[in-house]
């Protein structure tokens, strides 16, 4: 064996990433099986579980069940389904294959997602008995969505149907009525049995009307070229390689185009312009590098740039800098998305805050229809405008993947909630620019000898948030100090007696009374702010518009069973009767506040005592 | 200008250790010594070259390892000005606890799972960079590149995070951890054919030699020293013999081969009929049994 030439032979096979798509039902695993088995990528000793297995846990009878090659977790395996994303590999002559294997119940559109992100090409599995079904929809939608260019459709269990060409061609002309407005640019269609192995590696006699290339040919003709390696130069900076007082490099991987020694660059934060002065590739010094790869650069000139920026060539015009954008967003939580709510974006070299401001529509996956909502749930899609706290560089999703694409992260606990792909950048904030007057927070709060801040009292309707914010209101006034109240009963009489009791109408209401208690701090006044403020996150979302020491969260902490008694206004009543949807307490949910920054038992003193209790609080905190 | 597929995972994988690098605080990389283990710190030297890696690495010694294992992590350490920590389980030691004499799985829960915790608590890591690979064993396939784990440092198949295009989520909170995968997308073949191209250093019980060996339980045990205990119908046998993966060695039996080179070892991977982890009596305790080990915190 000519180990050399093998190891050439070896370099020049392709890496081709594929994806598939279909249900439990459609024979999906016993496809996988399949191509690992006649490829021989199976050894004996996991042949031999395999056989085990089959006896136990097998739907072939005393037959091998190949399927059970691929189906990973235990759990799954007992429950005969697969719930996750898994990856396989295997090779031939021309090919290394990487294989995301996904479910296809309809509430694992985010595992869908998950594979499509990283795949060359998609084989959206048809049952040849069933025909194009409402999955088939589904799946097609999302791997479009995800921008897979190439498909190949495998129509399955032709074996069944006694290799009928008519009931294939309908199929297809079914399918190509689906996809019309799709942006596919390669399409097979392949009648095969993956029981039965037939057109998977070689074409099979029985379907001899069919003139295409077997399953395992359509894959490798797959032309797996990264289109933006045509584009302009982008090099997200990932890692300051600072190794010594002499060599500043800066790493990370290219996401557009080719880099060569000398090239003139800027970055996306500076229009400073240089020269790529070395390139540090794996193998040492390279005299120009590609797209995808992992490099180190240096410049003639050092410039103060750091994680989060991006280099690129001087002709990019690609790569925008934002701070609005307009997206498509998959949601992937339970807790659903709802608009004005603070979450963090994750970018290719940067995590920023930010929180989607429009839900312009979501998308009827089966239907591919747009429809008005006012929030999403797990496994929605939609079109929405984002906005992000500072401007970053971003690219729509198709012209470059890496640096259109974002994922959505829950503050609170971290959990991967959203995904987004950039549609284009929006360019309203940047035509209003933010006016610097000369007269100041500084200077106002000084003529008003006070230092302002918020204090934001949250608690149940009844806890006696109102009353102890007046009764705070007349202790400060007394001692000369300017305020001002805000109430949220008061509030929805004028500013936002457009909102009603929706959980994303309540984000709103907050969002904006959050914003007027900042204008307030700014024109230097001390703030009070009494709402009930049922959510943390919009708590928070107030709190991050302050410096730390402005803003002051008081929990007015009376139990529901207290408040319910007291009933100033009769709304409990009329809650507990159904008169009143949507109640803080009954039928809306009140999230206590984790670490706030004074909490009050009203059980244990009356308004007056607990209003002294602010008041020497505010002292140790120097605002009075 | 396409790159290859091995340049595609090189490139993969340094971008994978740079992110670690970079988003957390106390990052580790686990050496565990193995071809993997080589492989990742290539990888990691070349991320940060001309610098030093910008973490340490860690060893969780069962003292049940081969003899060459540890030398040659002694020289590696030396060559490369490592700054590797070695942990050992002590109250495991101070109970003799061992392969032999409590069986594979107490012995690999006591030595390496709870040793692991007892490292990862004790400097605090945040990141712990292992070289397991997707393809290794069936619950791996589904294994993140983040792989989450709790204060308990549990594994949850269930609550894992979507991992969508390399925008991996590095965010955790003070107490949880994550282990990170940068070779999740490397075979065992890519795995040789990376330590062949780029002229890395491997343990040399890779290579057939001739050592000595008994036969237990459908194993080829090599005896590496007194404490194999040698039952009276057990012959020693000098045999041309190489390890395909490497544990604690009364636990992984050895395969006989005449596979003195990294090219031989190639030539015969391509002929063989048989998994790696063949070799490795942990697996075979019961049918899932990675996927209950992982649950409880191994690697």
């Amino acid at each position: 064996m000519d180990l050399e030439k093998f190891f050439q032979d070896q370099n020049k096979k392709k890496q081709v990433k594929i994806l598939t798509c279909g249900s439990v039902d459609d024979g999906k695993s016993t496809l996988l099986g399949r191509l690992l088995f006649d490829s021989q990528n199976i050894f004996l000793d996991q042949m031999d579980q395999v056989q085990i297995e089959s006896e136990k846990y097998g739907t072939q009878g005393k037959e091998i069940d190949l399927a059970l090659l691929v189906d990973g977790l235990q759990a799954e395996r007992e429950q005969g389904i697969t719930i996750d994303v898994a990856y396989r590999y295997f090779e031939t002559s021309n090919c290394k294959f990487i294989i995301a294997d996904t479910p296809g119940h309809e509430q694992y559109t985010r595992n869908m997602a998950t594979g499509a992100s990283n795949s060359d090409v998609a084989i959206i599995l048809i049952d040849a008995q069933k025909g194009v079904l409402e999955q088939t929809r589904r799946h097609s939608f999302i791997v479009n969505l995800l921008g897979i260019k190439h498909i190949v459709v495998a129509i399955n269990k032709m074996d069944l149907i006694n290799y009928n060409e008519n009931v294939f061609e309908t199929i297809v002309d079914d399918y190509k009525e689906l996809i019309k407005n799709f942006t596919f640019t390669s399409i097979n269609f392949i009648p095969l049995s993956a029981l039965k192995g037939d057109n998977v590696f070689s074409n099979f006699e029985n379907t001899q009307w069919y003139k295409g290339s077997p399953l395992i040919e359509a894959l490798e003709k797959v032309n797996v070229l990264d289109s933006s390696q045509n584009n302009e130069l982008s090099f997200p900076i990932q890692w300051v390689n600072r190794s010594s007082a002499n060599f500043r490099g800066y790493s990370g991987t290219i996401t557009d185009g080719k880099i060569s020694k000398g090239d003139l660059i800027t970055t996306i934060s500076s229009n400073i312009q240089t020269s790529v002065k070395n390139i540090y590739g794996s193998k040492g010094e390279l005299s120009e590098a590609y797209c995808g790869q992992a490099i180190t650069l240096t410049l003639s000139e050092e410039l103060d740039i750091s994680r989060g920026d991006i280099i690129i060539s001087k002709k990019n015009e690609q790569i925008i800098k934002a701070d609005q954008f307009a997206s498509h967003l998959i949601w992937m939580d339970q807790e659903p998305m709802l608009p004005e709510r603070n979450y963090i974006f994750r970018f290719n070299n940067s995590y920023i805050n930010g929180k989607i401001t429009d839900l312009v529509h979501s998308i009827n996956i089966n239907s591919y229809e747009e429809v008005a909502s006012k929030k999403l749930n797990l496994n929605d899609i939609a079109y929405c405008k984002v906005a992000i706290d500072k401007t970053h560089g971003i690219s729509s999703y198709s012209n470059n993947q890496r640096l259109g694409s974002f994922v959505i992260i829950d503050p609170y606990n971290n959990k991967t909630i959203g995904a987004g792909m950039i549609d284009h950048a929006l360019r309203r904030s940047s035509n209003i620019s933010w006016h610097e007057m000369s007269i100041d927070k500084k200077t106002r709060s000084e003529l008003n000898s006070q230092t302002p801040c918020v204090v934001w009292f949250t608690g149940l309707s009844g806890s006696g948030k109102s009353t102890i914010a007046n009764i705070l209101e007349q202790k400060l006034h007394a001692i000369g100090k300017r305020t001002y109240l805000l109430d949220g009963d008061n509030v929805r009489h004028g500013l936002n007696k457009d909102l009603g009791f929706t959980d994303t109408d309540r984000v709103e209401n907050i969002r904006r009374v959050a914003e007027v208690s900042k204008l307030m701090v700014d024109a230097g006044l001390i703030t009070l702010v009494s709402f009930i403020s049922p959510f943390k996150s919009e708590r928070q979302m107030a709190r991050n518009l302050l410096s730390s020491d402005e803003f002051f969260e008081i929990f007015v902490n009376t139990s529901l069973e207290e408040c319910e008694k007291r009933d100033p206004k009769g709304l409990y009543k009329k809650a507990r009767a159904g008169d009143l949807k949507n109640f803080t307490g009954i039928d809306s949910s009140y999230e206590e506040p984790e670490n706030p920054d004074l909490i009050l038992n009203t059980s244990s003193g009356n308004a007056e005592q607990l209003t002294d209790q602010i008041i020497n609080f505010l002292k140790d905190k120097n605002k009075i | 200008m396409s790159l290859s597929h091995l340049e595609k995972l090189e490139s993969e994988s340094i971008h994978i250790i740079r992110e670690v690098a970079s988003e957390f605080e106390n990052p580790v990389m686990l050496y565990s010594i193995g071809k993997d283990s080589a492989v990742m710190l290539h990888l990691a030297l070349k991320a940060f070259s001309p610098g030093k890696l910008p973490f340490k690495l860690l060893h969780v010694d069962t003292t049940w390892k081969f003899k060459e294992m540890i030398k040659f992590r002694d020289a590696i350490e030396k060559k490369y000005e490592l700054d590797l920590l070695v942990h050992i389980n002590e109250e495991g030691v101070k109970n003799n606890i061992g392969p032999i004499t409590h069986g594979s799985k107490l012995h690999t829960d006591v030595m390496k799972t709870q040793a692991l915790k007892q490292a990862l608590n004790k400097y605090k890591f945040d990141a712990a960079f292992g070289g397991a690979r997707r393809d290794e064993e069936k619950s791996r396939a589904k294994e993140r590149v983040f792989s989450f784990r709790d204060h308990q440092h549990h594994w949850d198949p269930k609550n894992q995070r979507p991992e969508l295009w390399n925008l991996y989520n590095t965010k955790i909170t003070k107490g949880e951890s994550v282990r990170v995968f940068p070779l999740s997308n490397w075979t065992e073949l890519d795995v040789w054919q990376y330590i062949y191209q780029e002229k890395i250093e491997i343990v040399p019980l890779y290579l057939a030699a001739i050592r000595p060996v008994i036969k237990r339980d459908n194993l080829l045990l090599m005896v590496d020293d007194k404490r194999l205990d040698v039952k009276e119908h057990e012959a020693i046998e000098n045999k041309l013999v190489r390890f395909r993966t490497l544990g604690c060695y009364p636990l992984t039996g050895a395969i006989e081969s005449k596979a003195k080179s990294v090219e031989e070892i190639i030539i015969e991977l391509i002929k063989s009929k048989n998994s790696e982890r063949e070799g490795r009596a942990i697996d075979k305790d019961q049918i899932g049994s990675m996927e209950k080990k992982k649950q409880e915190g191994y690697f």
